[in-house]
């Protein structure tokens, strides 16, 4: 996990909020999710420090729940298929090119974090393959140029 | 509204609550189902376009959000009540119908009757006698129903408390608090026979009676909302459509108990129940029927709401109770029972969502009331969410003991499209599955049990002939394997370890002796391993053995996955007799692999084709079949 900088004023006034109280791991954990996106580094420090909670404590706990994520993500999400009927039809074209275009690693996030992509094997839907899934609308036979269109044209 | 502190005060307010029910009865009513399954449907846009259209007409009338009704299959739902009639259902409503029904219906009194789908009379209004719509009551889904803990689930607002109230709603609480001892509140449950309905069906009010009992103090009372079977949405149903029920019933097991303080874990998953029990818990906290002395009583009581954060072991309880005290939810050996020493080592009591529901009305309407529904050893309802290859998917409410046919085939109206029944998954990733042999056995917590699978929260998955009984059980066991907490070695890795062996079944790669290995990591995980996951995760697999040990062999012997899932161990063939030539199935290929001249039988080239199954799903004429990939037989492989 790299170091990042981020702002921890913001956490501070929400760590006050639970001041007074026997302060609740999970609780604060999902409320600085909401505040950054993911659990940087450099904030699971602060709370440790603030609150007293063992540092180990709160990695056992952010690593137990799927719901905690350690790393940055992309404001959007490309979740395309590549199970067989997919594979066939130029899912890999479609791959490669919004790896190239987006600049987003299948995998992993854009730089700008604009993007994330993940590979995902059969959605059920082979009718209309090949597919992908952004932010939960699934779009069908999609081709390397269009779909990338229709991805930059994302806010 | 200031806070109640006497029954004097309350019976102001039910008064109160009746008449605004009463007001809101001389007002034609629009009712949209909005539980998260309605709004998955479209129930949004469809509230939307009839506020406008109420906006349009200038009409002054209701237009109400309820919870979920059940009916799954139908939605998304619109009822239309007009003063003294009884209210009307429409199903399947698109976007485009709204302005008709209400034009019609609302304004013009007229019921549009191909569109509707049923009515619900009730006392003191008029029988529709020019169209002759079914009652909900005949309706083959609800016919065999019984709802108790559902009652209000899709007919009242869940967002406001006085319509909780003006359907009875915390008449139980009042009962129990002006007239009842702790000790009679806990005989009058235990009389009843509830049993826990998250699935171990354990005596609820003995338990009450351990925790009543433990001399420690503070008490917690907590409400297990952490449901995360697949294919499981009852508790979310009730949190959405009925919230205030749950929070009465953990009002009266608080004071029963000896409680002060209670949680109600809820799973993050569930965006709009936590939505609607925050709105419920800030409205009873405002009538003062949560807080300080409530009806001027010495009893106080409040609540909080916890969200998880994503874990299924955390439905185990004392996982559950280790991650309100903030660590890993991770199980830990009983006993000591959480009744002895529980949330911060403090008697605890945790129940499920629907026993909670249930307690008000066993409270209101007595045990003996409650234990005639049902059977004796299993008394009042189960709650399931039928789901999988059957025509009415939904959430249904049905008395312990009636038959799995019953309610497959009754009020789930038999499997679609012509298809066989295969098999019933009960109680979710950690139950089992049933054949057809078994769909007699009555539904309750003791003879599932015998019959192989289990009662579990509520699940019900049925699956048709295309389901292979290898990759459904494998499918169970990558579930309950990936959310292994990874504490004790018998569930991290048993599970594994027979995953992988099921795996190499599924490759082809599989032998006779690994079923034997299967059965012998079972019994490891059963007996030695620290809580129920681990316990019950080789239940799938091992029910999926007994029942269709012929296709595990099938896969292992002959390399052939009859249900035509398994990649590799199948191909698809067309049978000359019967396919009529029609071309259905040439243009959804995606290889082109299909090839022929119309109203004659095609063929498919077994070296394009990929077996994505398109055609398959496409021909109406059963005319693809599923053949063994190598023509082999059983005894020159075996040999």
């Amino acid at each position: 996990m790299s170091e990042e900088t981020c702002d921890l004023r913001e956490l501070e006034v929400l760590l006050e909020t639970f001041q007074g109280k026997k302060y609740p791991v999970i609780p604060i954990l999902q409320k600085t999710q909401s505040l950054y996106g993911y659990l940087p580094q450099a904030a699971l420090r602060a709370i440790s420090e603030k609150t007293g909670i063992a540092l180990s404590q709160l990695m056992g706990v952010a690593t137990f729940y799927a719901q905690f994520r350690l790393t940055r993500q992309g404001r959007h999400l490309i979740r395309i298929c590549d199970g067989t009927a997919c594979h066939v039809r130029g899912a890999p074209q479609n791959i490669e090119a919004v790896e190239d275009a987006l600049n987003v690693p299948a995998g992993g996030t854009s730089p700008d974090y604009k993007y994330s992509m993940e590979i995902v094997y059969c959605l059920g839907s082979c009718g209309l393959a090949p597919i992908a899934v952004v932010n939960d609308q699934v779009y069908g036979k999609i081709d390397p140029k269009t779909f990338v269109e229709q991805l930059k044209k994302l806010e | 509204m200031r806070k109640l502190a006497s029954t004097a005060d309350w019976m102001d307010l039910y008064q109160q609550a009746q008449n605004k029910l009463a007001h809101q009865r001389t007002l034609p009513t629009v009712y949209i189902g909005m539980g998260t399954c309605g709004i998955a449907a479209g129930a949004g846009e469809i509230e939307a376009i009839a506020r406008q259209e109420l906006r349009r007409h200038n009409l002054q009338a209701n237009l109400i959000p309820v919870g979920c009704i059940g009916m799954c299959f139908k939605e998304p739902l619109m009822d239309i009540q007009l003063p003294g009639w009884p209210r009307v259902t429409y199903a399947n409503v698109k976007p485009e119908a709204v302005p008709e029904i209400i034009q019609n219906h609302l304004l013009g009194g007229k019921i549009i009757e191909k569109r509707a789908l049923g009515q619900l009379t009730e006392p003191g209004q008029q029988k529709n006698k020019t169209i002759p719509l079914p009652e909900y009551t005949e309706l083959p889904f609800y016919q065999k129903q019984t709802r108790i803990a559902l009652r209000n689930c899709g007919l009242i607002n869940p967002e406001d408390i006085e319509s909780y109230i003006a359907q009875d709603g915390y008449q139980a609480l009042v009962k129990v608090l002006t007239s009842m001892t702790p000790e009679e509140v806990i005989e009058e449950v235990k009389n009843s026979g509830l049993r826990g309905r998250g699935g171990a069906g354990f005596q609820t009010g003995i338990k009450w009676e351990f925790c009543q009992r433990s001399p420690k103090t503070p008490k917690f009372v907590i409400c297990n909302a952490d449901e995360g079977d697949p294919g499981a949405f009852m508790d979310r149903s009730i949190l959405e459509g009925d919230p205030h029920s749950v929070i009465e019933g953990m009002l009266i097991a608080a004071y029963a108990i000896g409680a002060n303080y209670g949680y109600i874990y809820c799973r993050a998953e569930y965006p709009l129940a936590i939505k609607r029990l925050q709105i419920a818990l800030d409205q009873a906290r405002r009538y003062g029927l949560l807080g300080e002395n409530i009806l001027g009583t010495d009893f106080s009581f409040d609540l909080e709401l916890y969200e998880g954060a994503g874990a299924f072991v955390c439905g185990e309880e004392t996982a559950l109770i280790a991650s309100i005290e903030g660590r890993r939810g991770e199980p830990r050996p009983r006993p000591p029972f959480p009744a002895i020493s529980g949330l911060w080592k403090q008697p605890s009591n945790v129940n499920n969502v629907k026993s909670y529901a249930l307690t008000p009305q066993i409270i209101l309407h007595g045990a003996e009331w409650f234990s005639k529904v049902g059977t004796p050893r299993s008394p009042g309802t189960a709650i399931f969410a039928l789901t999988g290859q059957v025509r009415h998917t939904g959430l249904i409410e049905v008395p312990m003991g009636i038959t799995l046919r019953e309610i497959i085939y009754e009020i789930g109206g038999g499997i679609p499209k012509k298809k066989q029944f295969k098999a019933v998954q009960t109680g979710g990733p950690l139950g089992g599955c049933l054949p057809e042999s078994a769909l007699d056995t009555p539904v309750d917590f003791d003879s599932l049990v015998q019959a192989g699978a289990t009662m579990g929260s509520g699940g019900m998955i049925v699956v048709d002939q295309d389901t292979c009984m290898v990759e459904f059980a494998k499918y169970f066991l990558t579930f309950a394997t990936a959310e292994s907490c990874g504490k004790c070695i018998p569930c991290r890795m048993g599970g594994q370890r027979m995953l992988e062996i099921l795996s190499r079944i599924a490759l082809g790669q599989g032998t006779l002796t690994d079923l034997d290995e299967i059965e012998y990591i079972a019994r490891n995980m059963r007996e030695a391993s620290l809580c129920a996951l681990g316990q019950l995760t080789p239940g799938p697999v091992m029910a999926a053995l007994r029942f269709f040990r012929a296709e595990y062999e099938s896969h292992i012997l002959d390399k052939f996955c009859p249900a035509g899932v398994c990649q590799g161990m199948f191909r698809y063939e067309i049978n000359t007799l019967n396919c009529a030539g029609c071309g259905l199935c040439i243009k959804p290929c995606p290889q082109q692999a299909i090839d022929g001249k119309k109203k004659e039988p095609h063929t498919i080239d077994q070296i394009r084709c990929i077996r994505c199954g398109v055609c398959y799903e496409v021909c109406n004429l059963n005319a693809i079949e599923i053949q063994p990939a190598h023509k082999q037989t059983a005894a020159s492989e075996a040999g």
